[in-house]
């Protein structure tokens, strides 16, 4: 078979994609019964009659789910249907103990939407969605023996604490036109769609704990003349890579597909309709089942569950909880903060955006709210193993510092100990102040003692500062600044030098 | 009306997992093909009037409050189990498939 390079396979073959995005909801309990919705519990700890499968359970609907999965449709411009219901989807598996998924099919909650997707660039695509809905989701095996994997495994061992966690699936609609940016436009929309969920609270929207997964349907098709219309040719076979679950995987994952794929086509064989394999050690997928047909499945109506048909008046107090989007909301605050790219891009991969907001809002000014977290507080973050955000510290008390600092009482050394007393859990900023009696000593006639000793103990410096070598005073600072365990402005310390020594500042 | 032909039902009966014969297969095919047609007949009864529905009753949104309920205790969960290891159930390895 031909190998193709990844950039010859797209100057032939115009790739169409499609993206399933399973999002884990992060509600107390589960969907269909009251167990905790608990990633990391002791194995079969979070769960009932009713999510391991046992006969005469009857699972009914959490409404926090309804509500998150609604809230989330409003935020991809979906429609809400007004009734809505779920169906079972069977099939045999041991990680799901009912012997059928219950899902939605014909009427799923949220349909017929749309998502901006922001380049890197600042280009714009827009990503059809066909459909977000709501469904449970299966509990974990894990396969003992032979290679680990599920061909060699003896037996299998199934955990159901997840069976039954709460899942939104969001469906796109075929995407074209995407041509040599497929891989970025289909790991900017994933990581869109993550940011939406976070931002709404919705989801941890963490890709590598699975509580945000991805499937990635691809296809290629002959790329038309020139001059011809693309959309008029039809797609090609697509296969389906299931569970590819980093953004990075994302991209890794298509550029394998299409060179794959162009390979098959240009040898002449088909390509087949089927469900792939992604293996992150190795950047390749590989051949599961053909994948079932709709029908398969013998989807029907659950009798054990009652439509969800929201109030439109409760949807519409809903749309007011959805919050900008993530790259809009990223653009204007680059340009309220004025930040560089180089600055914003930073500050949005160290995590940081959040808390540079609340440490504005709290009174600090953009570049000084930068100035903490991405650099002392960064520093501190990246030794302790840890996020921004997973620091003892508030934004708050980040301005609180910033603050003294502003009004002359603390100096950039005595704020970074006072940040360290807060980090170390000694209280509040003024608290840690008053503790380790870190004030700025502003009694101008406490440095005035300080500087007639400095300048007595060094005359020769005093003569150069009179003869008009005025930044010999630096000697003189460095020396009131040891005397006073730098809790002196050195500004104002500079000043009563020069004025000591009878030259106008 | 509409007719199962023995390939759909051995199709079905794949999906359910069910060994047949041919000879049960033949006889099957023709039980099936009764009750599709008896439930058809359901289709004559309906005019354009009547919206199709999966719930008898006029009820919707009966939900709980996201609120944590006691679990079973591990030992509960696996007590009806056939086989558990590792406070996990035990099931034959599983072949050809993966979900
Ligand atoms: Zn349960």
């Amino acid at each position: 078979m031909s190998t193709l390079t990844y950039e010859s396979a797209l100057e032939k073959y115009d790739p169409v994609f499609g993206i399933e995005v399973h999002v884990e909801l992060n509600t107390a309990t589960k969907i269909f019964c009251g167990c905790a919705n608990q990633f990391g519990s002791a194995p079969n700890t979070n769960v009932c009659p009713v999510c391991i499968g046992l006969p005469g359970s009857m699972p009914v609907t959490n409404e926090k789910v309804v509500e998150s999965a609604v809230r989330l449709g409003l935020a991809l411009g979906c429609s809400i249907r007004e009734s809505s219901r779920f169906a079972r989807k069977n099939y045999f598996y041991p990680d799901l103990a009912k012997d059928y998924q219950i899902s939605q099919y014909d009427e799923p909650t949220c349909y017929d939407g749309e998502l901006e997707v922001v380049l890197d660039d600042g280009e714009v695509v827009t990503v059809g969605i066909e459909r977000a809905h709501i469904e449970e989701d299966a509990g974990k095996n894990t396969h003992v023996g032979g290679s680990g994997g599920i061909q060699g495994a003896d037996y299998s061992l199934v955990d159901y604490n997840r069976a039954g966690v709460p899942l939104v699936e969001i469906v796109t609609r075929p995407i074209e036109g995407t041509a040599e940016r497929v891989a970025e436009v289909a790991r900017a929309y994933v990581a869109t769609i993550r940011d939406i969920v976070k931002a709404m609270d919705i989801s941890d929207g963490r890709m590598e704990q699975g509580s945000l997964r991805a499937d990635v349907n691809l296809s290629l098709r002959p790329k038309a003349a020139d001059g011809e219309d693309q959309s008029a040719v039809p797609f090609g076979k697509r296969s389906e890579t299931k569970n590819v679950n980093s953004l990075r995987a994302i991209e890794r994952a298509i550029h394998f597909e299409i060179v794959r794929q162009a390979g098959l086509l240009d040898a002449g064989q088909p390509v087949h309709q089927e469900t792939r394999h992604w293996h992150e050690d190795t950047g390749e997928t590989t051949s599961g089942r053909s994948k079932e047909e709709a029908e398969d499945y013998r989807y029907f109506p659950e009798p054990d569950l009652l439509p969800v048909e929201p109030d439109a008046a409760w949807v519409e107090s809903l749309r007011g909880t959805i919050p900008e989007h993530p790259a809009k909301r990223r653009a204007r605050l680059q340009e309220e903060w004025a930040f560089s790219d180089l600055e914003m891009r930073d500050a949005v991969n160290a995590g940081a955006l959040d808390l540079i907001a609340a440490t504005i809002a709290a009174g600090a000014t953009p570049a000084s709210a930068r100035k903490w977290w991405l650099g002392e507080l960064a520093r501190t973050a990246n030794d302790a193993g840890t996020s921004l955000d997973g620091l003892a510290i508030a934004p708050a008390q980040v301005a609180a510092v910033q603050a003294m600092v502003d009004e002359g009482k603390l100096n950039d050394k005595l704020a970074r100990q006072v940040i360290e007393g807060v980090l170390a859990g000694e209280g509040e900023p003024s608290e840690v102040v008053a503790a380790r009696g870190l004030e700025i000593v502003s009694d101008d006639s406490a440095l005035e003692a300080a500087v007639d000793e400095a300048l007595a103990a060094q005359p020769d410096v005093l003569e150069k500062i009179q003869s008009g070598k005025v930044q010999a005073a630096g000697a003189i600072v460095g020396a009131v600044m040891k005397a006073t365990r730098g809790q002196a402005d050195a500004g104002r310390v500079r000043e009563i030098i020069l004025q000591r020594a009878g030259v106008n500042p | 009306m509409s007719s199962l032909d023995s390939a759909q039902v051995a199709r079905l009966a794949g999906l359910a997992r069910i060994d047949l014969t041919a000879e049960e297969l033949d006889r099957l095919s023709g039980q099936l093909n009764a009750i599709v047609d008896a439930v058809a007949t359901v289709s004559e009864a309906v005019g354009d009037d009547v919206p199709a529905t999966s719930h008898p009753i006029p009820m919707a949104n009966v939900h709980r409050e996201d609120v944590v309920q006691p679990s079973l205790t591990n030992a509960q969960a696996l007590s009806g189990a056939p086989d558990a290891e590792d406070g996990r159930f035990r099931v034959p390895r599983i072949l050809g498939e993966e979900a």
